[in-house]
């Protein structure tokens, strides 16, 4: 299954997500979808933002794709993805841009 | 309330520089995240599902009328306008800034409050009775013994690396408002054949993947050689207790583990080692100086009766259903304690918009009042208002939202924040609550439910303390789906009892239905107003099991 | 890197491997080599100190540790915070005088809590700046409780600053 890598920003501890493109970004829809062996090579490469101190507490998650859209496997990543399902008026989701 | 002097303040402003300089060492890379992490964690810090998140401590749930306001614009300028009350009387701000929260932790220190201990491996905010000082049959207001054990257990320099983490609770009543034996400790204030007034100490409750209700190692204990008695029970813990598991690390493993006979001689020994030193005896005008700060306001004499709340009473009737439930005796005449309802039908459980933090202050200054208390059950309480003024408090909550009328009843649950904020979590707690709300949100029917505790919990460490609900709901993960199980008889007050799977767990839809149906079992199986928990009690599990699990 | 009463100072007794031949003058030996050699060791007449592992309790030494010059509390994690009562116990119920130096892992934020149980010595991963190592012990002023360092507490300070005033301010 593919997967995207995430974290959390070291100074604001917002959910961000790697694109070897674009680096550390802060939504799903920018996200880099990976093979899982290339996936498990990017999770390794992170440790070094992590000592850099750009971000925290990096790992993969699984995903799929629905019509070119990333979608979660599982509802944690929806959630960190948008903010929380009972107040869509904060997080990620509160934003004017796709998710 | 307690007030700082010049060393309370110097000390948590040092605290709050110390952390900057731990923040700035992160930052600049010389502190790991392993490393910084037990600092944070100290300092009331998680790194949560969206953001960071900061713990403020309550100290045993009280706030002044300007603690509140300050809290309501600490939410709107550093935070997202909202907090979080929880069930250990603290207050949860989910969207903090690593850069932000010194300047955060100043700005408390100026008006007395801090985040210290409320995470971390080490005594964290001691919780009290809601109703302290205003109770009837209190013996004594359990908060002074809170603030001496404040005092004693922050930054203790022996115990802030312990196993795992340390709750203590104080009450002073046979009623049972604080989930006195969840805790690792639990404190009953008693009175002796002698008319003395002493401690009566539990060890070992806490609820998580292994609950278990506190068990008593101190019958009696004289209150000069309380911080001995606890000393010595926390240093047996952090020689004995486990480290290699951290599921296994609270004490309530260690007690059960050895038996409550070898816990008790184990620190009884060290008990006697400790007063032979003498150096942690309470001095009786140290308890007097500290009593000072909590002696209640100066009650009017007032008659019990009050006709112009008896008239209001008649003339609004939604006044009247608020004042059913909301409304508590006082042990003043004429006097009443009120609970402010966190859970309007529909939102979340122990969410407070800054502008209700501080539209609540403003009703307490035009009121006279000095304090609101937080309680477990993720309500307010005001401790001391006279029955004249109900009505007019009841107008000033009602266009903040704050006057839903449904204290105990079925629609007044406990959630905690689930996955929707919880790094930790399972499954969402929240919309659980709120689906629940909705189905029973009308009041006759809650009314003819009574009182009805539900707590729910999206993890198995159960900070919505789903076992002690009457019914308890536990949200799991079952292979990617949110799976929700449900759990009957359990209680969190005096009659406390920890609450039993009763079988195989739902979905998000089926949870509430199972809830409706476990209800109706109720409903045709209860006798002469017997309340829910007493029904189960009675007939045990089985009806409810073969109703709910019938094909 | 050690740290002694508060400085940076050189370590006087050289660790010694079980199984290494003795260095003339004070050594350190593992729990292990203690008990295995005690007698010898502790006719050497020169300086002995014993290292302990997170999970000994200093009990163990027995009659012995009166002739100890060192005991070293060697903590494998810094969360594991079993060291603080171990020192505690070594200058409380044991009367211990020489040396508690606490080793391993363990980070600077931790040193004051130590040095209150009554640790007097630590081995630092090295590097640490000698104005970080002062400021660990004082920017916390004050101190709440009673310990082992005899330190007055706040309340004492109170008292101190309010001799006459047992009732708080109105």
């Amino acid at each position: 299954m593919p997967q995207v890598l995430t974290a959390n920003r070291l100074k604001a501890g917002e959910v961000a997500y790697w694109n070897r493109s674009a680096g550390w970004v802060d939504t799903l829809a920018e996200a880099e979808i990976m093979a899982p062996a290339d996936a498990e090579a990017a999770l390794t490469a992170a440790a070094e933002w992590v000592r850099k101190g750009e971000v925290v507490a990096p790992y993969l998650f699984d995903v799929r794709t629905d019509n070119g859209v990333i979608v979660p496997v599982k509802v944690r990543e929806a959630i960190r993805a948008a903010g929380p399902s009972v107040r869509t008026d904060v997080g990620k989701q509160a934003r004017n841009v796709s998710l | 309330m307690y007030r700082y002097d010049e060393f309370d303040f110097q000390f948590v402003r040092e605290r709050a520089e110390q952390f900057r300089g731990q923040v700035a060492r992160r930052l600049a890379g010389e502190l790991t995240e392993e490393e910084f992490k037990p600092l944070r964690l100290m300092n009331g810090l998680y790194l949560q599902l969206h953001s960071y998140m900061l713990r403020i401590a309550i100290p045993y749930g009280t706030l002044s009328a300007r603690q509140l306001r300050k809290l309501g614009d600490i939410a709107r300028r550093y935070d997202r306008g909202y907090g979080h009350f929880t069930t250990r009387q603290n207050l949860q701000l989910h969207w903090s800034q690593l850069p932000d929260v010194p300047d955060i932790l100043l700005e408390l220190a100026d008006v007395e409050m801090n985040c210290i201990q409320t995470s971390g491996n080490n005594v964290r905010n001691i919780s009290a009775d809601p109703f302290a000082g205003a109770a009837a049959g209190e013996l004594e207001d359990p908060r002074v013994l809170c603030e001496i054990l404040r005092q004693w257990s922050t930054l203790h320099p022996e115990f802030s690396f312990l196993p795992r983490k340390f709750k203590i609770c104080v009450i002073g009543t046979e009623e049972d408002r604080a989930a006195l034996l969840i805790h690792d400790i639990a404190i009953k204030i008693i009175r002796n054949e002698k008319g003395e007034t002493g401690y009566r100490v539990y060890v070992g409750g806490g609820l998580g993947r292994t609950p278990y209700l506190a068990e008593e190692i101190g019958a009696f204990i004289d209150k000069h050689d309380i911080l001995s008695f606890l000393e010595a029970t926390m240093r047996v813990y952090n020689e004995a207790g486990r480290r290699d598991n951290i599921h296994k690390a609270r004490v309530k493993i260690l007690v059960h583990q050895i038996g409550i006979p070898e816990m008790r001689r184990r620190v009884e020994e060290e008990f006697s080692e400790i007063r032979k030193q003498g150096t942690l005896e309470v001095p009786v005008h140290e308890m007097v100086r500290i009593a000072a700060y909590f002696a209640p306001p100066a009650f009017e004499k007032l008659a019990d009766e009050c006709p112009s709340y008896e008239q209001h009473l008649r003339e609004n009737h939604d006044f009247a259903q608020w004042a059913k439930t909301n409304v508590h005796p006082h042990k003043m005449p004429g006097y009443a304690i009120v609970t402010i309802s966190l859970k309007p039908i529909g939102k979340t459980p122990g969410d407070c918009s800054s502008e209700q933090m501080e539209g609540l202050a403003d009703a307490m200054d035009a009121l006279g009042q000095q304090e609101v208390r937080v309680t477990h059950e993720q309500n307010l309480v005001l401790p001391h208002m006279r029955k004249a003024d109900l009505y007019a408090l009841w107008q000033k909550l009602v266009p903040l939202e704050l006057a839903t009328p449904n204290c105990g009843l079925v629609t007044d649950i406990i959630a905690c924040p689930g996955l929707d904020y919880c790094d930790l979590a399972n499954a969402r707690s929240i919309p659980i609550a709120q689906a629940i709300a909705k189905r029973f949100s009308d009041l006759d029917r809650q009314h003819d439910l009574g009182e009805l505790k539900i707590k729910i919990s999206g993890c198995i460490n159960a900070c919505g303390h789903h076992h002690v609900g009457h019914i308890g709901i536990l949200g799991v993960d079952r292979k990617g789906v949110e799976n929700y199980q449900i759990l009957l008889g359990g209680s969190g007050a005096e009659d406390a009892t920890l609450g039993e799977i009763l079988g195989p767990g739902f979905d998000q839809q089926g949870i509430v239905d199972a809830v409706e149906n476990v209800i109706g079992t109720y409903t045709t199986l209860r006798q002469n107003g017997e309340r829910f928990l007493d029904t189960y009690r009675r007939v045990g599990p089985h009806p409810f099991k073969e109703r709910l699990y019938a094909r | 890197m050690l740290v002694k009463n508060g400085k940076i100072v050189e370590d006087a007794f050289t660790a010694v491997a079980d199984g290494d031949p003795l260095p003339d003058g004070a050594v350190l030996v593992s729990l292990k080599r203690f008990q295995a050699e005690s007698p010898a060791l502790l006719a050497r007449g020169a300086p002995l100190g014993v290292r302990l592992e997170s999970a000994d309790t200093p009990e163990i030494l027995g009659e012995d540790l009166r002739s100890l010059a060192l005991v070293v509390l060697h903590v494998n994690h810094f969360r594991d915070g079993r060291a603080f009562s171990w020192a505690r116990l070594l200058r409380t119920r044991l009367g211990y005088r020489g040396e508690v130096r606490i080793s391993g892992h363990v980070l600077l934020d931790q040193i004051a809590f130590y040095a209150r149980v009554g640790a007097d010595a630590f081995e630092l991963p090295l590097n640490q700046p000698a104005e970080a190592v002062r400021a660990a012990f004082t920017e916390i002023s004050n101190v709440y409780q009673p310990s082992v360092d005899g330190r007055p507490t706040i309340r004492d300070l109170r008292a101190a600053r309010f001799p006459k005033t047992t009732l708080a301010p109105s």
